[in-house]
């Protein structure tokens, strides 16, 4: 079980919409939908990355994974008022994670929250995915599971913050287990 | 005693009741029926393969294959290991432990066991998908204009949630304080 910080602020600002719009780009939990389901009332779109890295990883087509996510989200842009990135980008090359970080800006509504875990330490050797299960609005639970692909190299604050140029941080922490967890807003 | 599967046999009388599900308005035969603890529970077995518009008024299990639209408005539907579907499903609260490809409505509840599978979109006040189920689409728990909502405040979101809230997650810590106020954003050792 691990704390988190940026949690309890990304739900705090969901909870001020009636019925808010959720992306959340993990591998499905569950738990997790019935808990945003219940907490805020709001649709959301689970959208399995990770499974995508897998599958092109599987193919040999990692380098079509940027035109990929360019067209990977069908929603409008400004339409989104959540997006739970969680450690997605620390799973892409630098072009990709660029793609994604530009289509998320595109669909967040100006205001919107976009909340994404990054690490910070050396990538395991084992190449696993985590899946983050909600236990409370201050608490996560870690699952790993085998994935095609490994976690790249960590990004530097600068770089996250300049792939999410569009957006501004809103709040940033580096919790113990070297996860760091950045609350990035959409200016309105 | 009259038994509802004797309407089954060959020559056995009318095949349904008025209340049975109907495919297109015609009743479907009551070849893969049976009575479960009193309850009215219809049974679509698995070679049987539906096209068109499945409507009913009673609980049904489907382990075949239906294409089209299933409404069981007021009914819980339940799809077997074995069920395959490729319809517009429309019930009171739908059970997944087969195939789906369609949107699922529920006015009470959509429910994916292990094992179960959704491509497409729930529209449901509650929702639960069960570890080892696969899901892809969009889930709309929207709270609809005067349904009843949890008592929350924008400066006490998940405090005032929780205590309405037996059945949440378990660990939960708690009321927190109010959220603050944006902070600067300077990255803070946890």
């Amino acid at each position: 079980m691990f704390g988190t910080k940026a949690l309890k602020k990304f739900l705090a600002f969901l909870t001020t919409k009636p019925s808010p719009v959720l992306i959340d780009l993990g591998s499905v939990v569950g738990g997790n939908v019935t808990y945003f389901g219940e907490q805020l009332g709001c649709k959301i779109f689970v959208e399995d990355l990770l499974a995508d890295v897998d599958r092109h990883v599987r193919q040999g087509k990692l380098a079509d994974l940027p035109a990929f996510m360019k067209k990977r989200f069908p929603q409008e842009s400004d339409s989104v008022d959540g997006i739970l990135c969680w450690d997605v980008i620390d799973y892409l090359d630098k072009p990709a994670a660029l793609e994604l970080a530009t289509q998320l800006s595109r669909v967040l509504r100006p205001d919107g929250a976009l909340l994404g875990f990054f690490s910070t330490g050396r990538p395991p050797r084992e190449s696993q995915y985590t899946k983050f299960v909600i236990l409370d609005d201050v608490n996560l639970k870690y699952r790993s599971y085998p994935a095609a692909r490994g976690r790249q190299a960590a990004l530097l604050n600068r770089d996250i913050i300049k792939l999410f140029e569009k957006l501004r941080v809103s709040d940033s922490f580096l919790l113990q287990n070297n996860v760091r967890e950045i609350l990035f807003r959409k200016p309105a | 005693m009259w038994k509802r599967d004797d309407a089954v046999r060959p020559g056995g009388g009318q095949p349904t009741s008025s209340n049975a599900p109907t495919v297109v308005g015609v009743p479907i035969p009551r070849q893969e029926t049976s009575h479960q603890m009193e309850k009215d529970i219809v049974n679509i077995g698995k070679s049987v393969v539906i096209k068109g518009e499945l409507n009913g008024s009673e609980d049904l299990t489907i382990e075949g294959h239906v294409e089209g639209t299933i409404q069981l408005r007021d009914h819980v539907l339940t799809i077997g290991p074995n069920g395959r579907i490729k319809a517009q499903i429309f019930a009171k609260a739908v059970i997944v432990l087969g195939e789906v490809h369609g949107n699922v409505s529920a006015s009470d509840k959509v429910d994916i066991r292990e094992n179960g599978s959704v491509d497409g979109d729930l529209i449901a006040p509650r929702v639960a998908i069960a570890e080892g189920a696969h899901f892809r689409g969009s889930v709309d728990m929207q709270r609809k204009p005067g349904q009843v909502q949890p008592a929350v405040s924008p400066n006490a979101p998940t405090a005032a949630v929780k205590a309405a809230q037996p059945n949440a997650p378990q660990g939960q810590t708690q009321p927190q304080a109010a959220p603050q106020t944006q902070q600067h954003p300077q990255p803070a050792r946890a």
